[in-house]
């Protein structure tokens, strides 16, 4: 008899007793964002200010918000990673269990510890002077949105993870996806400022739609460069959902499957 | 009744073109337990991958408790126990933790789980360790705790893949003192070992595994039979030396041999115990007392380096120089 979504939720356990076992790995995955929502808002929030209603610090947060989700990729896979080399994959391959329950159960867990790290990173907005004008609501739904974003993207998380040789490599490779996209992005400055071609790649990219649909939910507007009027611009929330039902409908069956014929290395 | 039959198993890997698995066959009788013995390479944790489901074979067929491996894999999960190579465990979690887990995950209640890890480690004598993490474990406790894993619903049948490559010698005795224990209980066994000695001691019958084939099987008697019988070593007193040798010629029939230095007879002898009473009644009765007198059996690793062509020992260099392609045989 198959359980597929209990035996998920005992993998989610796990995750979230490691969190209990290893308290530090919650204390950092919190500490960097904060430290990046104080570097952004006090190194560049004097000198970027020009038509941001209420300050730097209103722009910055969803930008920071939706960069943090996708850092948390990384930690996906190493996770998966660390379970390859050290031959974990095989007795949870040999148990008899749902194949999808492991990666299932896995991105659950990462999830939940995105709430926990959104909500640090939300109180230290508040202190620093972020305050959303939509109305609580709305503010939910954006948090909701983000925990979406970052549940398609731990799907990416656990593809690499399922792919690369070990968890340096995992790392790395994180890195190279995360990093360009988050930072040639709308995410920390307005793309106006970029050169044309960059504006190109910047407001195509997915993290820009996300960091745009999350600034509406708070009440700002986006304003784009080369490309407004196109569809992301228009519809950022429309085109985030089609960016994560993309991203899932590509990686889950991939994913699983490579977890289904994966070999321990 | 066999639990475990595996036939003509391949198992190519597309990488490097490895032949794993070259028609290997293999069955075991329910409650005993067969070693599979090689040298790495050898393709021993291939038939493992393939016995526990996680790896599917190019051709051949197998069942686990007459169930078929590749038509209906989850059948066979629910009746297996697997314990690889490396301790598969979650590090950070404490010992009570991942069996826990692992109860649930095999569908235990919540409070059967933990009974059953608190039983678990009482067995295996890691109680006082039960709360920390693995990570503070030495290898025989990872291991052990690792075969507390794999035990959790009592499987019918247990793989242990070379369950000792790594430990210390005391993590070996432990090991091989909890093993033995299971093997009471009635538990059908398949280890794959590399070490001959504990295949001899654990196993009822050996298969000898070289390049993804079996090259012999028996019993560890059995298998030094094959290579020949035993050799009778007397040792004596210098005036003793020609009475001596011709007593032995005479309950050889062979060509006897004689090291000078060590005043040692040597001879081979067919009819194992009996001879070596012959020879004692005998030098008894023309009054000569032997300082020393053996019968040595053929150790497995003389069965494997006539079946082979290498010795166990080498089987490292020679599992590397076989990727490099340049490997001879003798």
């Amino acid at each position: 008899m198959k359980r597929p979504l209990t035996d998920a939720l005992i993998i989610t356990r796990r995750q979230l007793l490691l969190l209990r076992r290893v308290p530090e790995v919650l204390i950092f995955s919190t500490i960097q964002p904060v430290m990046f929502v104080l570097l952004f808002r006090y190194v560049f929030g004097g000198s970027i200010t020009a038509g941001m209603p209420g300050g730097y610090v209103q722009f910055l947060m969803p930008g920071i918000f939706v960069q943090t989700v996708a850092f948390t990729l990384a930690g996906t896979a190493s996770g998966v990673a660390e379970d390859m080399t050290k031959g974990l994959i095989d007795r949870y391959r040999s148990l008899p269990i749902a194949r999808s329950a492991l990666v299932f159960g896995k991105t659950l867990g990462d999830s939940t510890l995105n709430i926990v790290v959104l909500m640090t990173m939300g109180a230290a907005g508040y202190i620093v002077g972020w305050r959303p004008t939509s109305g609580l609501a709305k503010v939910l739904l954006a948090f909701l949105f983000l925990l979406a974003f970052g549940y398609s993207l731990s799907w990416i998380g656990i593809f690499i993870g399922l792919i690369a040789k070990d968890v340096r490599t995992v790392q790395n490779m994180s890195f190279l996806v995360t990093f360009p996209l988050t930072f040639l992005s709308n995410a920390f400055a307005p793309t106006t400022g970029m050169p044309r071609a960059l504006q190109y790649f910047a407001e195509w990219n997915p993290v820009s739609t996300m960091v745009a649909a999350t600034r509406e939910l708070f009440g700002l507007k986006n304003s784009f460069g080369v490309t407004a009027g196109s569809f992301p611009s228009q519809h950022p929330l429309t085109m985030s959902f089609i960016y994560m039902i993309a991203i899932v409908m590509f990686f889950v069956p991939i994913s699983v499957n490579k977890y289904k014929n994966v070999a321990k290395r | 009744m066999k639990s475990v039959v595996a036939e003509q198993l391949v198992k190519t890997y597309k990488s490097g073109n490895v032949r794993a698995l070259d028609g290997l066959s293999l069955d075991v009788e329910e409650g005993t337990v067969l070693s599979v013995l090689g040298p790495n390479g050898a393709g021993k944790t291939t038939v493992v991958r393939i016995l526990a489901t996680l790896l599917a074979p190019d051709s051949g067929s197998a069942t686990v408790g007459g169930i078929d491996v590749v038509r209906s894999p989850e059948k066979v999960r629910e009746i297996i126990g697997l314990s690889g190579q490396y301790a598969a465990l979650d590090e950070v979690l404490t010992g009570w933790d991942n069996l826990v887990m692992f109860g649930r995950l095999y569908h235990l209640s919540k409070k059967q789980a933990e009974l059953r890890a608190t039983e678990l480690l009482e067995r295996f004598s890691l109680t006082d360790s039960a709360r920390r993490s693995i990570k503070t474990y030495s290898g025989g406790m990872r291991r052990r705790l690792d075969l507390a894993a794999s035990l959790i619903v009592r499987p019918k049948v247990l793989f242990l893949d070379e369950p000792t490559t790594g430990l210390d010698p005391r993590g070996r005795q432990e090991m091989w003192g909890v093993i033995e224990e299971l093997v009471t209980d009635g538990v059908t066994l398949l280890l794959t070992t590399q070490y001959l000695d504990e295949a001899d001691q654990l196993a009822d019958d050996i298969i000898v595994v070289d390049h993804g084939k079996v090259i012999a099987r028996g019993t560890s008697d059995a298998l030094k039979k094959q290579i020949g019988g035993e050799q009778l070593h007397v040792v004596v007193e210098q005036s003793n030396i020609a009475a001596t040798m011709e007593i032995v010629a005479k309950v050889s029939q062979a060509n006897v041999l004689l090291d000078e230095g060590l005043r040692r007879i040597s001879a081979p002898v067919t009819t194992g115990s009996s001879a070596l009473i012959d020879v004692l009644r005998l030098l008894d009765g023309v009054g000569i007392h032997p300082l020393d007198i053996a019968l040595q059996r053929p150790s497995l690793d003389d069965v494997f380096m006539s079946l082979t062509g290498h010795a166990a020992e080498e089987s490292v260099a020679a599992a590397e120089g076989k990727k490099m392609g340049k490997r001879s045989r003798k």
